[in-house]
């Protein structure tokens, strides 16, 4: 009876054993059975432009045009709420709509460690990026994002209007014709109109972000696999979901979305993020990867490296710009054929594949103006992730990190924002910074000292393009490692197989090495003695 | 082999199993845990990590059978701590085990461990390694303390007592396989262990105190 109990106790355990190594599930099960993993179609083609309109065939558009403005006024007259809706805008303000002082924005007093502040908009060169035919003083270049990439609108409307006055009526109305011919191609905005301004931030192509470059044009899935052209194909606006104008995503002193809902269970969430298509649990089910969601952004492990394609600018040193080679300014290229020194910028460093840097991340950043008093004994945080692992809201996020040094006012310890541009005489042209500082001061309403000097600065971008395939995500062990963690940096958290308990450990191999040791010595005894083993 | 050593039937075939089962995975559990303590890398932190949980909830539910077995038969009263010839049997591994004097508490049907191993094996079965699986559990299921309202205390605790008895019971291994060669010959006591049947020289009369049942 009892030899029976027994052996049924066995077979039951052993079983039960079996039972659980048969439930445990490998790594790689069904991967596209997971949520999200392919978004399911728009009804309609969602890679070509559909509409309900042929602008080509539209009689307002149907004539010449003088200028820029006179242009929009023809879009305004059908589309008549467009201009009320972008003046609202921060593509058009350039103020975030988070702070109600104005102070915060490229057109206020934000500071960033590229070109520094476009001196409220008075640095001409910044304004490139405006949506605006000038700047805020004209209408809204609607063909900015709704035209063609191929013409460079306001050229061609500042050519035209210069042969026009000259008398060169040949070629002005051949420019005309351009024009014309332009205007009937009108569409939704593509990758290259957004590319236009957020691949060339900073003064260049992958100059600012390390994850928006002139690459994602015409991706491949390894690059990007929602924008690859071989895959799903995403343009701009399938996550940069707009409303009026306003297109979600931006990061500025916007929270996280507090709430982690998605698409999936309320298609009205106001943020797109990772999570909407996705879900919270994207992974296989039963994945420890799904158990990470809370504390670890998907960016972190799905974009392993960034600039994977076109090296981004690492580090902008501002306090070697002025130098002259016999008298004259120079430029120097170097690695991936990118200019390491600009005698009108400074000194260079662009980097590729580039591992991100990681930070708790809410989804804000603070963002210093030119008014905040900074500590020129270190290198100061010019805008830096807000975030810690207590923080329910806060993920380990990838960041770019820009670093450099640029000009502070020694007296004041405030940053400083010279005026650089050629058109107004800016240091561009001048190489003087002592009268560039005090008319780009001056501009912006901010006393100046009057003695200058450079201080080290750090700039972060999150990192949130250029999703690598599957196969890429940053694997397990480049995180949880003793040596060269990707997570070495960040601290208030016990992290498996990073962390330690140093006096643990040392007095652990201290007690097994010491129980190894005795045994040893204790067999040695009974070998030594001719214990009782050869008297048997 | 002593001509006079009796041969008594010590580990029933489900001790044994369970012996070389519970083997079997604590030293499984030894290797990818310091693995993902960051030790070294054998099966990478990943896998690592899988087989450590996996083996982990199979070690568990074995010791379930375990403890069922042992209060069914009675077995348990083999656990009970004594003090009795303790020192004596202290003494003889320290001391008289090199003057080839003979084993003060002798294994009996009745009586299958010495004071010493009465007290080591009840702080393992009762204590060590249900807190080592306790911790592991609490390890495991991290990430639904929230949800349980757990806030007891954080991972870095329970990461800290794992660690801890993870060391301790690798010493107890240490000591445990030396022990087995400490018996008439260096594989007696494993051959007991495999076979079931442990040879004793019959002289020594067991004492009341030392039975069972």
């Amino acid at each position: 009876m009892r030899t029976k109990l027994i052996q049924i106790s066995i077979a039951v355990c052993i079983l039960s054993v079996g039972l659980v190594l048969m439930l445990y599930r490998p790594l790689s099960a069904k991967p596209d059975e997971e949520t999200g993993r392919i978004l399911k179609p728009i009804p309609g083609n969602t890679t070509e432009s559909w509409t309900t309109a042929d602008h080509s065939k539209f009689e307002a558009l149907n004539r010449d045009f003088e200028t820029g403005a006179d242009l929009t006024k023809a879009c305004l007259s059908c589309h008549s709420e467009a201009e009320t809706q972008l003046h609202d805008s921060i593509h058009w303000t350039w103020l975030s709509p988070y702070d109600d002082t104005g102070d915060t924005g490229k057109a206020g007093y934000s500071v960033n460690n590229f070109c520094v502040s476009s001196n409220k908009m008075n640095d001409t060169d910044c304004n490139s990026c405006h949506i605006g035919w000038d700047a805020k003083n004209d209408g809204i270049n609607c063909l900015a994002c709704h035209g063609q990439t191929s013409i460079q609108w306001k050229d061609e409307f500042r050519d035209y209007s210069f042969f026009k006055e000259a008398g060169d009526l040949e070629i002005a109305s051949e420019i005309q014709q351009t024009i014309r011919e332009g205007v009937k191609v009108i569409k939704l905005p593509e990758r290259e109109n957004c590319g236009t301004c957020h691949f060339n931030g900073g003064g260049g192509e992958a100059v600012k972000h390390g994850d928006l470059d002139a690459s994602l044009i015409n991706p491949q899935k390894t690059l990007d696999v929602h924008m690859g052209v071989d895959g799903q194909n995403f343009r701009c606006t399938r996550c940069h979901t707009t409303m009026e104008h306003r297109i979600s995503g931006r990061v500025y002193s916007t929270p996280a979305s507090a709430h982690r809902k998605s698409l999936v269970e309320d298609d009205l969430v106001p943020k797109i993020m990772c999570e909407s298509c996705h879900t919270s649990e994207p992974h296989e089910q039963g994945h420890k990867a799904n158990d990470h969601t809370d504390k670890v952004a998907c960016q972190s492990c799905h974009i392993p490296e960034f600039a994977r394609e076109h090296p981004t600018l690492m580090w902008w040193d501002w306090s070697k710009a002025g130098q002259m080679k016999d008298g004259k300014p120079y430029v120097e290229k170097g690695e991936f054929h990118r200019y390491t020194y600009k005698s009108y910028k400074g000194e260079f460093k662009w980097e590729k594949d580039v591992v991100p840097e990681y930070y708790w991340y809410n989804g804000s950043l603070t963002t210093m103006t030119i008014k905040d008093t900074i500590d020129p004994e270190k290198p100061v945080r010019v805008s830096w992730p807000v975030g810690s692992p207590g923080d329910r809201d806060s993920r380990i996020f990838p960041f770019k990190v820009h670093r450099g040094k640029q000009p502070y006012d020694k007296k004041h310890n405030t940053l400083i924002a010279a005026l650089l541009s050629s058109d107004v005489d800016g240091y561009w042209k001048t190489y003087d910074w002592e009268s560039s500082i005090e008319r780009g001061m001056a501009l912006m309403d901010m006393p100046y000292s009057g003695e200058f000097g450079f201080v080290e600065t750090e700039y972060v971008y999150p990192t949130t393009h250029m999703v690598a395939p599957e196969e890429d995500a940053v694997s397990c062990s480049e995180c949880h490692a003793r040596s060269e963690s990707r997570l070495a940096n960040l601290s208030g958290f016990y992290m498996p197989g990073r962390d330690s308990f140093h006096l643990l450990d040392l007095g652990g191999w201290g007690v097994v090495i010491a129980a190894f040791a005795a045994v040893m010595l204790h067999a040695l005894g009974r070998i030594f003695k001719n214990g009782r083993k050869k008297e048997d | 082999m002593s001509e006079n050593m009796k041969r008594i039937y010590l580990y029933t075939r489900y001790e044994r199993s369970w012996h070389w089962l519970q083997t079997a995975l604590i030293l499984i559990l030894m290797v990818t845990g310091f693995e993902v303590h960051g030790l070294y890398t054998l099966f990478g932190f990943e896998r690592a990590v899988d087989i450590h949980n996996v083996v982990g909830i199979g070690w568990l539910i074995a010791f379930a059978f375990f403890i069922f077995w042992i209060f069914t038969t009675g077995e348990w009263k083999q656990y009970v701590p004594t003090t009795k010839k303790l020192l004596s049997v202290i003494r003889f591994y320290g001391y008289g085990i090199f003057l080839g004097e003979p084993h003060p508490v002798p294994k009996r049907k009745e009586a299958k461990h010495n004071p010493l191993q009465r007290l080591t094996y009840l702080g393992l079965a009762a204590a060590l390694l249900p807190l080592q699986m306790a911790t592991g559990i609490l390890y495991w299921t991290y990430n639904y303390w929230e949800g349980w309202g757990f806030y007891l205390f954080s991972l870095d605790i329970v990461a800290l007592v794992h660690m801890a008895l993870a060391f301790a019971i690798l010493t107890f291994l240490i000591i445990h396989v030396y022990m087995t060669t400490t018996g008439h010959t260096v594989f007696a006591h494993v051959k007991a262990m495999i076979t079931g049947w442990e040879e004793v020289e019959p002289t020594v009369a067991i004492e009341e105190w030392e039975k069972a049942a």
